[in-house]
């Protein structure tokens, strides 16, 4: 069972792909670029098609997703931890 | 697998292009003229009416793209033959000229001096001549390379960038090679993949183009935003599936072109492209207004890749939708052409959602209904560049 995917090795985040991620789930991970497997503990509850940080992230920091930059964190987001707009931002408009 | 001896059946026009539809439509000049075409298209049974909003007192740029629009749907090869209904004879005859080029059958008729009730009898008789005519002709063997294939995802979410975007990616990348002519767009919102795309680019000229579309489209956002946009771009469907930020809509946006894919050049709205392969159309990233704009370009058939589940379709342009979110696919199948959702359970690799997505297309083109023509989805939503006069 994939519960999140990962697109890129150099990014900071997975896209959650099951229904019903809860806090404190043992979630696995599939890295599509070389094939291999991670496990990260959710922090929260995370809907279908919604982010968590696969690597500590820090206010400020750039937010990596197809190796390239996404945005920028306005909080600091910890692994597990739900990644979208309460704690990420558009670098663009 | 598709190769460059694929066939599909499509009806051959008078100007040599192929078409995948056979419609006889009754074609609003103006807002004022819809009564009288859907009147029209309720007396002759099989015709269709394309209500709009607009054609009054517009001017310059904003009046050229209107007349290249409603010229470009009537002059599209799923259009057999046009009735045309304008409130008076002057730009009614520019539209009827226009779509003439063609070869095509198409006639006008202006309102003024004669009211509705006589426009409409006119009319009918017209439009019952055409679909009694259109009703014999006959699909013939056409092959691939007188495709035109074109793309715009809607609703995305970030199962778009996984998923239903690289299968349409995957399917261009089939495509071009075999000299079918492709397209795709939206240039707001390849904004954080910008640099990608011109990368792609196959000549310095076409990417300086690009970058030209591309900075114009940014100057109107930052002149009349008001705030960063997160109300509209992403949209709140986007955010509801989990998108972020435009630089990650864009990024999963960009995986339509593929891998391989050359961009070959950039087309204002509703332009026609001069030569197979991939071009990049400047357009508004909403999805009624994008598809209209395809439809008035000549593409004949659309590959819609979905997220949370755009319901779009277009009166001439049949709108294929594929998702790879397996919530979408489960509560809203009836939009659903083609379900992808195995590849975010490595059930299926991209290869073969790319030739399934093909395999769907050619049955569409063979004619069959896609979900948005069989549900009655027709929007023609003409793009307004500013203000009427």
């Amino acid at each position: 069972m994939i519960h999140f995917l990962v697109h890129d090795k150099k990014d900071s985040v997975g896209v959650v792909v099951v229904e019903g991620v809860k806090a404190g789930q043992e979630l696995v991970g599939w890295v599509m670029e070389d094939d291999s497997t991670i496990k990260i503990k959710a922090l929260n509850e995370v809907p279908i098609g919604h982010k968590l940080a696969t690597r500590e992230i820090k206010k400020g920091d750039t937010v990596i997703k197809y190796g390239h930059d996404i945005g920028r964190a306005v909080a600091d987001i910890r692994v597990g931890e739900h990644a979208h707009v309460q704690n990420m931002k558009t670098k663009r408009w | 697998m598709i190769n460059s001896k694929t066939t599909f059946r499509g009806y051959r026009r008078e100007n040599g292009r192929v078409g995948v539809r056979n419609h006889v439509i009754i074609l609003p000049v103006d807002d004022l003229s819809n009564a009288a075409s859907e009147a029209v298209a309720n007396n002759i049974k099989g015709t269709m009416a394309i209500p709009h909003p607009y054609g009054r007192l517009q001017f310059g740029a904003d009046l050229d793209l209107h007349f290249r629009t409603l010229i470009g749907a009537g002059s599209n090869p799923n259009v057999a033959a046009v009735v045309v209904i304008g409130i008076e004879e002057e730009w009614t005859k520019r539209v009827v000229d226009g779509i003439a080029r063609t070869g095509k059958p198409v006639t006008g008729f202006g309102i003024e001096l004669h009211g509705d009730h006589d426009t409409i009898m006119r009319a009918s008789k017209a439009a019952k001549e055409y679909m009694q005519w259109a009703s014999e002709l006959k699909r013939e063997e056409c092959a691939i390379n007188e495709l035109w294939v074109s793309c715009k995802c809607g609703e995305s979410d970030t199962t778009s960038g996984i998923g239903s975007n690289p299968t349409v990616g995957n399917a261009f990348d089939k495509l071009e090679p075999l000299g079918v002519t492709l397209v795709f767009g939206e240039t707001t919102e390849i904004t954080g993949g910008e640099q990608i795309v011109a990368a792609r680019c196959a000549t310095e000229e076409v990417r300086d183009r690009f970058m030209f579309m591309f900075n114009r489209y940014q100057e109107v956002i930052e002149r009349n935003k008001t705030n960063d946009l997160m109300d509209s771009q992403p949209t709140k469907g986007n955010i509801a599936g989990g998108l972020t930020t435009i630089e990650e809509k864009a990024l999963g946006n960009i995986q339509k072109i593929g891998r391989k894919c050359k961009v070959i050049g950039v087309l204002d709205k509703a332009e026609s492209p001069t030569a197979p392969g991939l071009w990049f159309m400047d357009s508004s990233s909403a999805a009624a207004e994008m598809v209209t704009l395809l439809a008035a370009a000549g593409f004949v058939v659309h590959l819609f890749p979905t997220g949370q589940g755009n319901v779009i379709g277009n009166p001439i342009l049949p709108v294929i939708k594929l998702t790879a979110n397996p919530r979408t696919a489960r509560t809203m199948s009836e939009h659903i052409d083609l379900d992808v959702s195995g590849l975010m359970q490595r059930q299926k690799n991209m290869d073969q959602c790319g030739d399934e997505l093909l395999e769907t297309m050619l049955r569409t083109c063979n004619g069959r209904l896609t979900a948005a023509e069989a549900l009655g989805h027709r929007e023609f939503v003409l793009t307004r560049l500013y203000e009427s006069a």
